[in-house]
C-alpha cells in the first residue's frame, strides 16, 4: 500500500526535514504516527497524501512509483486517499453539507446519491442539525468532525489524519476512533498522527515514531481494554 | 460550464468585480469600431456596384445657335456600336444644371452657361467593353471627347477607406487582446486569493479541468454580462450618431454632411456576436491561465 525507500524531504533550500525514511505499510494496516511538534509528522503525511514530492528516495502508493506516475493519473490516486488536515481546511463559503459533498462531486457522483450519503454521515458525526451551517459558525470540535466526515465520505482506501481528535472531547474522540476502526475492519488503511499518547496506547495499533525527521517503527502492542 | 454553485468563492472575489465593467467598455469600443468598418465597407461596395456599370463621356458645349453639336451625334453613334455598351444617352441641359446646382445654386439659366455635354453610358457588367478600344473609337468620332470610367476617383476613394478598415479591424483585435490580458491578471489574482481552497480541491482529487471549469464558467458569465451591457451602450450611441447625421442633411436631403449610418440586418447580427466573443475570449483565457498555474502543483 505505502512504501518509502530512503526518502528525504527538504523545503526549498532549507534543511532536510525527513531523513532516509524506509517503511512499508501493508494494505489494511492501522498505524499511529507519533512524535513531538516539529518532528516531521505533517511532512511525512504530506508525502503520503501527495501534497509533496520527495527530494530523494522512492515513494510508492497503491503499487505505483509516484515519481514515474503521469500527472494526469494522480487525481485518481488522490481520490483513494481521505485526508483530515490538522487545520481542517474547510471551505468557508460552503455549508457543512456542501463541504462534505465536495469529494463526491469531484468524483462525479449523482446528486441524489450525494444527498443520501452526506446526510447519513453528517447525522452519524452529530451534525444533522448543522447541514446548512457555514464552518465559521461551528465550534472547533464540530469543524473537526466535519473535516473527518469530508475525509471519509468517499470511502477511501487509505485514510490519513493529522491530529483528528485534537479538538473534540474524550467521548467524541472515542467515537471517532471507533469509526476509524470500523473503516479499518472494512479494509481501509489508516495512518493517524496524534499527540495523544493515551489514545495511541488505548487502541494499541502499530506505531510510527518520528524524532527530528527520523522514523522508528514500534510493533503492535496489546490493546488496552476499551 | 454555467453551473451556479462554485466550490471556489469567485463570486465574493473583489478582484473580479471590475472585470464586467472593463469588458463592457471594450465591447463598446469594439462595437463602434466594427460598426464604422461595416459602414465603410458597405459604402465602398455600393459605390463600386453603382459605378462599375457606368461610364461618362464629356463633350465640349454645343454652339448656342445649334449649328455645331460638339460631336454629340457622331459620338452617340460610335458608342452605340461598341460591343458591351448597352446604352448611351445624353444628359439634358436641365439634368446637367442640377449636377452643378449644389455649387452654383438655382439662380442661373442653363443656356447662359457653356456647360459641357455629358453622355451617360451603361455597359454590360458581365461583358464590359475594352476601354482602350472604346477610347480609340471616341477619339476617332470626336477628338475633344473625354472618357471618364469613374475608376480613377473610385480607386482614390477606395485606398484610404481600405486603410481605415484595416486600422479599425486592428483596433478591434487589439481590444480583444487587452480583454484577454485583463482576464489573465484577474484570473491570476483569483488563483492567489483562493489558493487554499484550490489546494484542498487538488488534494481531494479534483482534476485540473474541474478546477479550471469553475474559473472559466465564472469568466464566461462575467464576459457575457459585460459584453451585453457594452453592446447596449454601443447601440444607443450608434442610434445617436444616426440621428445626428440625419440632422446634418442639406439641400432637401440630397447632401448630408455626416454619412448615413446604413447598417444592414447582418451588420447588427455581427455586432450582436460581440458579447458572445467577449465571453468566449474570457472563458478560454481563464481556462488556459488556470491550467498553466495548476500544472505547477505537485
Amino acid at each position: 500500500m505505502i512504501r518509502f525507500e530512503n526518502v528525504g524531504l527538504r523545503y526549498g533550500a532549507g534543511p532536510e526535514v525527513l531523513h532516509d525514511i524506509t517503511v512499508e505499510l501493508p494494505p489494511g494496516s492501522f498505524h499511529f504516527l507519533t512524535g513531538s511538534s516539529g518532528a516531521g509528522k505533517t511532512s511525512f503525511l504530506k508525502l503520503i497524501y501527495l501534497a509533496e514530492r520527495p527530494t530523494r528516495g522512492l515513494v510508492s502508493l497503491f503499487g505505483r512509483d509516484i515519481a514515474t506516475t503521469p500527472r494526469q493519473d494522480l487525481p485518481a490516486l488522490r481520490r483513494k486517499i481521505g485526508v483530515v488536515f490538522q487545520d481542517f481546511r474547510l471551505i468557508d463559503h460552503l455549508s457543512a453539507f456542501d463541504n462534505v459533498a465536495v469529494p463526491l462531486r469531484v468524483a462525479g457522483l449523482a446528486e441524489a446519491q450525494i444527498r443520501e450519503h452526506v446526510g447519513e454521515l453528517l447525522r452519524w458525526v452529530g451534525l444533522a442539525e448543522k447541514l446548512e451551517a457555514r464552518p465559521a459558525t461551528l465550534s472547533g470540535g464540530q469543524q473537526q468532525r466535519l473535516a473527518i466526515a469530508r475525509a471519509v465520505i468517499g470511502r477511501p482506501t487509505l485514510l490519513v489524519a493529522d491530529e483528528p481528535t485534537g479538538n473534540v472531547d474524550d467521548e467524541m474522540a472515542l467515537r471517532l476512533m471507533r469509526l476509524f476502526e470500523e473503516m479499518n475492519k472494512l479494509g481501509t488503511t489508516l495512518v493517524i498522527a496524534t499527540h495523544n499518547e493515551h489514545l495511541a496506547k488505548r487502541f494499541g495499533h502499530a506505531r510510527l515514531h518520528l524524532d527530528r525527521g527520523e522514523l522508528t517503527i514500534e510493533s503492535n502492542r496489546e490493546r488496552q481494554v476499551l | 460550464m454555467l453551473r451556479h454553485r462554485l466550490d471556489i468563492p469567485l463570486d465574493n472575489d473583489g478582484s473580479v468585480r471590475f472585470l464586467p465593467w472593463l469588458i463592457a467598455l471594450m465591447v463598446y469600443l469594439a462595437a463602434l469600431a466594427l460598426a464604422g468598418t461595416l459602414v465603410l465597407n458597405t459604402t465602398l461596395a455600393r459605390y463600386d456596384r453603382t459605378l462599375s456599370g457606368t461610364l461618362t463621356v464629356q463633350l465640349p458645349a454645343a454652339s448656342a445657335d445649334g449649328r455645331d453639336d460638339g460631336g454629340l451625334a457622331a459620338t452617340l453613334g460610335a458608342l452605340r456600336r461598341v460591343p458591351g455598351v448597352t446604352s448611351a444617352d445624353p444628359l439634358g441641359r436641365d439634368a446637367t444644371a442640377r449636377l452643378v446646382e449644389p455649387w452654383l445654386g438655382t439662380s442661373f439659366a442653363p443656356e447662359e452657361l457653356a456647360l459641357p455635354q455629358l453622355i451617360d453610358v451603361r455597359v454590360d457588367p458581365e461583358r464590359p467593353p475594352d476601354l482602350a478600344a472604346l477610347a480609340a473609337t471616341l477619339a476617332a468620332a470626336a477628338p475633344a471627347a473625354v472618357l471618364d470610367d469613374n475608376r480613377e476617383w473610385l480607386d482614390r476613394l477606395a485606398t484610404p477607406m481600405r486603410a481605415v478598415e484595416v486600422v479599425t479591424l486592428a483596433i478591434v483585435a487589439f481590444i480583444g487582446m487587452v480583454a484577454a490580458l485583463t482576464v489573465v491578471f484577474t484570473t491570476r489574482a483569483g488563483l492567489s486569493v483562493h489558493h487554499t481552497v484550490i489546494e484542498v480541491l487538488h488534494l481531494i482529487g479534483a482534476r485540473d479541468g474541474y478546477i479550471a471549469a469553475q474559473f472559466q464558467g465564472h469568466a464566461l458569465r462575467l464576459g457575457l454580462a459585460g459584453g451585453v451591457f457594452g453592446l447596449l451602450l454601443a447601440v444607443a450611441t450608434l442610434f445617436g450618431i444616426a440621428q445626428a447625421a440625419a440632422r446634418t442633411a442639406l439641400l432637401g436631403g440630397r447632401v448630408q454632411l455626416l454619412p448615413a449610418l446604413g447598417l444592414a440586418p447582418w451588420h447588427w447580427a455581427v455586432l450582436a456576436l460581440l458579447p458572445l466573443a467577449a465571453g468566449i475570449i474570457a472563458m478560454i483565457t481563464a481556462r488556459v491561465t488556470v491550467l498553466r498555474a495548476l500544472a505547477r502543483m505537485p
